[in-house]
């Protein structure tokens, strides 16, 4: 379902526009027919688990693939035949850390500058300026070789910014970061948006996507199925009751006759033995416990949830929550 | 200007990073020495440094400047950060010019280490500059090419160096630089006319004070079709399987 895929008349044209966009590689559909828009100054997410179509969304938007169908637009002119010309608006932060490992940091952006065609003046003040912003500069004159991931992350997304992109593409940011890393970037990120700067995320992370963006598009094999204003989308899941139990056995054996027995609850298998029970009444826990103890397995703990955006991704896309944030590295803090 | 300066950003770049890198240095220093021993140790000590310069001279171009682009940039592409090249606001052509141009000098560099020998070696007074310049520069470019011609048609770095030497070395047998053209079989002849080194060596020759095979305006004539027919390939090639 598409929701606010068109500006409201008499708005400020879209960051982006992007109508009917579809590519194929052989026989995978990787993009199909994707319609969205991104609004000036805004945060987007592109939520999908590996494989849906993030990435390769990312290089149509960008010039780096060719669509098969489609239009995109930025600023409100149509570059679609001419992405080329389009190139200077953005920036974009790959999905790993794409510079030069020969060169140091400030080396890095002093190029990155020079490939925008920044002045020698201007590049200088910019690159430190960014340094600062990106808390690099004690790093500045090391090889970009010898840095962590996550200062190499940082330092990727300041590249990418050098020329004062008025939209950044961010490619699953704080995926293989370690945790203090990955909130860093999120700080940042968040303090990008504040400035005013257009991000577009795509990132499996649903709590990233929940604290970062103020809209989201949900993405499975290839087709947006879901886009809307996150508090939105958090609107229609709070009326939901959501407890988890924590069982000394791995709950799916049981999933069936819980069903059967508890037909108004649904219930979901969660890695570590966990099962979630989400019901839009009040939930009564005795019997459930109950019923779970004549079969053998121990509740060994029970809690109430605030009902997220996980529960809207699940119950839109039919996937589990988990399979987002198993197959990348798990979970991020 | 902005796409002057984003041009030969990229051309230092490469030089600094990639080229002018110790081992390749040395390597660009070494080869012509040894291939100069070679030839020495095979003439049984009568050496004629002005009739073994063009060859040497090529050959240090060929082989300083083709798996050297081709692995560079296939080592770019595997990390991305050909990505970062593609998005910038270049189009293509100056883009895949400013990748040839630092091994283009590079080749060019490599060609002075012979021709610098040659002048301690022997009298090289009769040299064309003219023709032998011009000569350099269009075998640098056309090896670059064929390093080009490698990089878009592999995706590792070890198929790169592997189909650098495939194509090189045939080139070096064949190029009349071994034996001449004339004494090569009438069946592999048509072969040799197919290769580029074989105009350039034959050019490096006539203004090397050697004996030319073939006109010099067909020499550099056969170079500038060959650097035009292979930069365009490799264009067609990048859109088709890159920007795919």
């Amino acid at each position: 379902m598409i929701e606010e895929s068109q500006p409201g008349p008499g708005e400020t044209p879209p960051a982006l526009a992007v109508s009917g966009l579809a590519k194929r590689f052989d026989d995978v559909q990787a993009v199909d027919g994707a319609d969205f828009i991104v609004r000036p100054g805004e945060v987007f997410g592109f939520l999908g688990p590996n494989g849906a179509g993030k990435t390769t969304t990312i290089k149509l938007l960008t010039g780096l693939a060719r669509p098969d169908a489609g239009s995109i637009a930025y600023f409100g002119a149509d570059f679609t035949r001419r992405l080329k010309a389009a190139q200077h608006l953005f920036g974009v932060v790959a999905d790993g850390n794409n510079l030069y490992p020969e060169l140091t940091g400030r080396e890095n952006l002093e190029f990155c500058a020079a490939l925008y065609g920044i002045g020698r003046a201007e590049a200088r003040n910019r690159v430190e300026e960014l340094l600062e912003r990106f808390g690099l500069d004690y790093a500045a004159g090391r090889r970009f070789g010898g840095y962590s991931r996550g200062m190499g992350r940082r330092l990727c997304i300041a590249a990418a910014l050098v020329h004062r992109p008025r939209l950044l593409f961010l490619d699953e940011p704080t995926t293989g970061i370690d945790v203090p890393n990955a909130r860093e970037i999120r700080r940042m990120l968040a303090g990008l948006a504040a400035d005013g700067t257009t991000i577009f995320l795509t990132t499996h992370y649903i709590e990233e996507a929940e604290r970062l963006c103020d809209r989201v598009a949900f993405i499975v094999a290839g087709r947006i199925v879901r886009q809307a204003a996150v508090e939105k989308l958090l609107d229609g899941a709070r009326d939901r009751r959501i407890i988890e139990l924590q069982l000394d056995t791995a709950p799916e054996p049981l999933l069936s006759a819980l069903s059967e027995h508890f037909p108004t609850n649904r219930w979901e298998p969660r890695a570590g033995k966990r099962l979630r029970l989400i019901s839009t009444a009040e939930i009564e826990l005795a019997p459930p416990v109950a019923f779970l103890a004549e079969r053998g397995a121990a509740v060994l703990e029970a809690r109430r949830l605030r009902p997220s955006l996980e529960e809207v991704f699940v119950e839109v896309t039919g996937l589990a929550a988990e399979r987002l944030s198993a197959e990348k590295g798990g979970r991020r803090g | 200007m902005a796409r002057s300066a984003a041009f030969w950003a990229i051309v230092r770049k490469d030089l600094r990073t990639y080229y002018f890198k110790p081992p390749n240095i040395s390597w660009g220093l070494v080869f012509p020495l040894a291939w100069t021993l070679m030839f020495f140790l095979r003439s049984g000590g009568g050496l004629d440094i002005a009739r073994l310069l063009p060859g040497v001279t090529a050959m240090s171009i060929l082989f300083g400047t083709t798996s050297m682009l081709a692995v560079t940039i296939t080592f770019e592409r595997r990390v991305a950060a050909f990505d970062r090249l593609l998005l910038a606001p270049l189009s293509l052509e100056a883009l895949m010019l400013a990748k040839l141009g630092g091994a283009v000098l590079f080749g060019v560099l490599n060609s002075a280490v012979p021709l610098i020998l040659g002048f301690i070696l022997t009298d090289l007074a009769a040299v064309q500059w003219l023709v032998v310049v011009p000569a350099i520069l269009l075998t640098s470019f056309s090896a670059a090419l064929v390093g080009l011609f490698v990089a878009v048609s592999v995706s590792e770095v070890f198929e790169a160096q592997t189909f650098s030497n495939f194509l090189r070395f045939p080139m070096v047998f064949l190029c009349g630089l071994f034996l001449p053209l004339t004494e090569l079989p009438g069946w592999l002849r048509p072969l040799s006319y197919a290769l580029p080194l074989t105009y350039g060596v034959d050019a490096l020759r006539g203004g090397l004070g050697g004996g030319l095979h073939l006109p010099l305006w067909l020499d550099f004539t056969a170079l500038a079709a060959f650097c035009l027919a292979l930069f365009l390939l490799s264009l067609r090639n990048i859109r088709r399987h890159w920007i795919a």
